[in-house]
């Protein structure tokens, strides 16, 4: 299972719970074991097979270059963030 | 042990000169606006003079007509966008149905000369509906703003808008209960900040020609760009997506770059030059006036910022809270991310609530500027940390210290603060010679300003040819900005453990090197020197092999220590005898390491700044300045100070100068470096350097990034100053003397 931190405005969707856990080997897996057990999630974080526009995962504290591809471990840490950029 | 045992290394932490040192200030080295190619022609943009307008005909025959013209693209030749974020940077590229800022692009002619190109171009018919603009961020919130994208809904995960808005995306990061710890508190302070939109100032332009094969199939045959850029591979990559190419039909050749500090991570011109040299048959230059500069790259945000934070009188930070309403421009993408991450980035926060959003507005879509979003914020949240330290008599460098982040830490965005070197800085600032000197006379100040900035790793490439007389050539994908390549030789020497003058560094191009990311981040140094490391660990990895090859032993007896392999007592090359014999026979050997580089550390830095103001006039002299700075290990101690410097430099810009002036039609007023002041060395006092080296422990050497945190305090930092000198609590970038006047009273808004 991984976990999952919900960002405060998704908490509507997880009865306020602000850390799941959800099984998936993928971000993607663990959005869709998300939007499956917090229905409506996927809409908020994901555009198609992508991330929503403006929206980074990190996965044990690493942004997920990959996106919904990146992989996923038992016990792994997700968290939904903005995107970053440097100059 | 005497000093000499104890140095850790040989080459890092030298001052040497630079590689590329010579021909830069010999005038040999190639910029952009330097290409040339046989049979080129040029280019030349025409662009909006509306802020806001839909395109309702475009007719460019009269251009085409006129003799020594060659050829005319509009949108209508690039190929239809299949996302949101194709159509953007495709409409970014050349209007389609709307122009959204002045400069906006909307055609491209090429011709024999430059004049006959500009000339052409205005003879090009584009009738305007000219619509309502908006290039302020509050103003481009409300209900009645004219809308930019009617298609554009605010994306937050709180879910989708419902109607059209210029507000493109909503973030919260929440931690504690802010409402508990604003009560908690004894001190409370708030104040909003506006912050105009400032450009990065490079003094190269933007630059591009573009060249296709010539074997009489122009549209499948393969692309040359030669640019000035800071990421060859992103422009292949924004080529090809715009152009739908196949990637190893186009090849991008860097040149050196005459400053970028951001801007350059973004495409313009190349993909208009290609288009026009396909049509065209020919080699196309486009460079971009200065004006052009201005009006159509990406500047920085301009935002507004609404803080509070609270303390008890202990001098503990209970509670802070800060909305951050960043303009885009025309399309979305504004740094207001990063903005958050630095508002209150080095300390503990108990009990905080940022909120960021993301706003359209009729300008140039923003673009990455020197740690991206964070000037502005950092101006914000230290006025108020000073604000809170002298209520509560604080020192504000020990009341930063008191609520400094350490290790293990939570951030306000749920994550946890690294291997980090803040208290480290502010322990130096307080015994540095500028915080421990007096400072007196009147109307005098001394402010400080302290900032976290969190750099970047990603993706390098660096391979090594070991040549027969014992030289190595280096080739890196990263661009050359600052002068990387000597920082990145300096590594390879290191563990080479070879002297530097035997590496030769170069800067290759997408067709001879491997992957890397801009040079942006404060990442060059950092991540390419890791790959150059990596493959300098394997270079002498092979070597010891050849070595036992040739000596008939075990590789695990050849030893390799300051040059010279060893086996035993009697069998002994040095590097470059091993490099002759292996060259000459069986083969050369190289490596070449691809890295992606997913961890990094954090940068501190502490800015101090005295500061006098005439309190008839608002003039702001800087009697002195000092940057104090986390930087890991400093490579080169020279280029470190030089990053600082001119880091500081150009915050000081941000803070005193700097500033687009729009007119009620959303026209630029300053599109210039007469009207648009930058600071110069007339304005700046020698800026003194501390350099701290907290060693960072994922690089081999314990680097840091350097680059972007320096430009982050100034503002704050000069604010602070001016308030011990005037009173006053400037809430306004650039502080100008107008905006002084108006704080003091002596004129009115």
């Amino acid at each position: 299972m991984a976990i999952v931190y919900i960002p405060p405005l998704m908490r509507d969707l997880t009865g306020g719970r602000d850390k799941v856990s959800v099984p998936g080997n993928t971000v993607a897996q663990v959005i869709q074991a998300l939007d499956t057990a917090y229905p409506g999630v996927k809409a908020r974080v994901a555009d198609g097979d992508h991330l929503a526009p403006g929206v980074a995962v990190s996965v044990d504290g690493v942004i997920a270059r990959l996106g919904p591809r990146a992989p996923v471990k038992a016990g792994s840490v997700l968290r939904f963030l903005p995107v970053i950029e440097g100059g | 042990m005497n000093a000499q045992e104890q140095k850790p290394f040989a080459v890092v932490g030298e001052r040497l000169p630079r590689y590329d040192g010579a021909d830069k200030v010999t005038g040999k080295a190639i910029f952009g606006p330097d290409v040339a190619l046989p049979g080129m022609c040029y280019g030349f943009i025409l662009r909006s003079p509306h802020a806001h307008a839909r395109i309702l005909s475009s007719d460019t025959s009269r251009a085409e007509a006129l003799p020594g013209v060659y050829a005319v693209v509009t949108a209508a030749d690039l190929p239809p966008a299949e996302s949101a974020d194709h159509r953007y940077a495709r409409d970014n590229t050349f209007a389609s149905d709307k122009v959204l800022y002045v400069g906006h692009a909307v055609a491209a002619v090429a011709a024999r000369t430059p004049a006959i190109a500009e000339q052409a171009a205005r003879l090009i018919a584009v009738e305007y509906d000219v619509l309502p603009a908006v290039t302020d961020v509050l103003a481009a919130m409300r209900d009645d703003a004219p809308i930019l994208h009617d298609d554009m809904r605010t994306h937050s995960l709180a879910g989708h808008g419902d109607k059209p808005s210029n507000v493109a995306s909503h973030f919260q990061h929440l931690k504690g209960d802010p409402a508990r710890g604003f009560a908690e508190a004894d001190v409370i302070v708030e104040r909003e900040f506006h912050t105009a939109t400032v450009h990065q100032g490079y003094i190269e332009s933007h630059a591009t020609v573009a060249t296709w094969s010539d074997d009489g199939a122009p549209s499948n045959g393969a692309l040359t760009i030669y640019t000035t850029t800071q990421g060859s591979f992103s422009v292949r990559d924004h080529v090809v997506w715009l152009l739908d190419l196949p990637m190893s039909n186009v090849r991008v050749v860097p040149t050196e770059v005459g400053g970028a500090f951001g801007g350059k991570n973004t495409s313009y011109l190349d993909v208009p030059a290609a288009l026009l040299a396909r049509k065209a048959r020919r080699p196309v230059k486009i460079t971009m006036p200065r004006p052009d500069v201005f009006l159509a790259t990406g500047p920085s945000s301009g935002a507004v910022f609404r803080v509070k934070m609270g303390a008890t009188r202990d001098g503990r930070i209970t509670a802070a809270q800060a909305e951050l309403y960043y303009a885009a421009g025309a399309y979305p993408g504004s740094p207001v991310g990063s903005g958050a991450n630095v508002m209150f980035g080095p300390y503990v926060i108990p009990n905080g609530q940022i909120d960021g959003y993301d706003v359209v507005t009729n300008g140039p879509r923003v673009s990455s500027y020197r740690a991206p979003g964070g000037t502005p914020a950092n101006f914000a949240a230290e006025t108020l940390i000073d604000e809170l330290a002298e209520k509560l008599g604080l020192d504000p460098l020990e009341f930063r210290l008191r609520n400094h982040a350490r290790e293990g830490d939570e951030r306000l965005d749920g994550g946890t603060h690294g291997h980090i070197g803040g208290i480290e800085v502010l322990q130096a600032a307080q015994t540095c010679a500028h915080y421990t000197a007096p400072l007196t006379g009147p109307n005098r100040g001394r402010g400080v300003a302290h900032t976290a900035w969190g750099n970047w790793g990603g993706r390098s490439s660096c391979a090594l040819n070991v040549n027969g007389d014992g030289t190595v050539n280096l080739v890196t994908s990263s661009v050359d900005l600052s002068g990387t390549r000597t920082t990145i030789a300096m590594q390879a020497a290191e563990a080479l453990q070879l002297p530097p003058e035997r590496i030769k560094p170069s800067v290759g191009d997408t067709d001879n090197t491997g992957y890397a990311d801009v040079s942006a981040g404060s990442r060059t140094t950092y991540a390419t020197g890791i790959a150059a490391i990596q493959a300098a660990e394997d270079v002498i990895a092979q070597m010891r092999a050849r070595a036992a090859a040739l000596w008939d032993v075990p590789v695990e007896s050849v030893a390799y220590a300051r040059g010279v392999f060893a086996s035993g007592a009697d069998l002994r090359f040095t590097f470059a005898e091993l490099a002759e014999q292996v060259t000459g026979s069986g083969g050369s050997v190289g490596s070449i390491a691809n890295v992606d580089v997913a961890e990094w550390g954090a940068g501190f830095s502490t800015h101090i700044a005295d500061v006098e103001v005439d309190p008839e006039t608002g003039k702001v002299t800087l009697l002195r300045y000092t940057v104090v700075q986390d930087v890991g290990q400093a490579v080169n101690p020279a280029m470190v100070e030089g990053q600082m410097q001119g880091g500081a430099t150009q915050g000081i810009g941000w803070a005193l100068y700097e500033g687009y002036a729009y007119n009620e039609k959303g026209q630029m007023l300053n599109a210039n470096f007469l009207d648009y002041k930058i600071p110069t060395a007339l304005d700046v006092p020698l800026i003194e350097t501390v350099i701290v080296e907290v060693p960072y422990p994922q690089h081999p050497y314990g680097v840091r990034g350097v680059g972007e945190p320096p430009i982050v305090p100034p503002p704050g930092a000069i604010a602070n100053a001016i308030y011990r000198a005037a009173g006053i609590r400037p809430d306004h970038l650039p502080m100008t003397p107008a905006h002084l006047l108006e704080k003091l009273g002596v004129i009115e808004s």
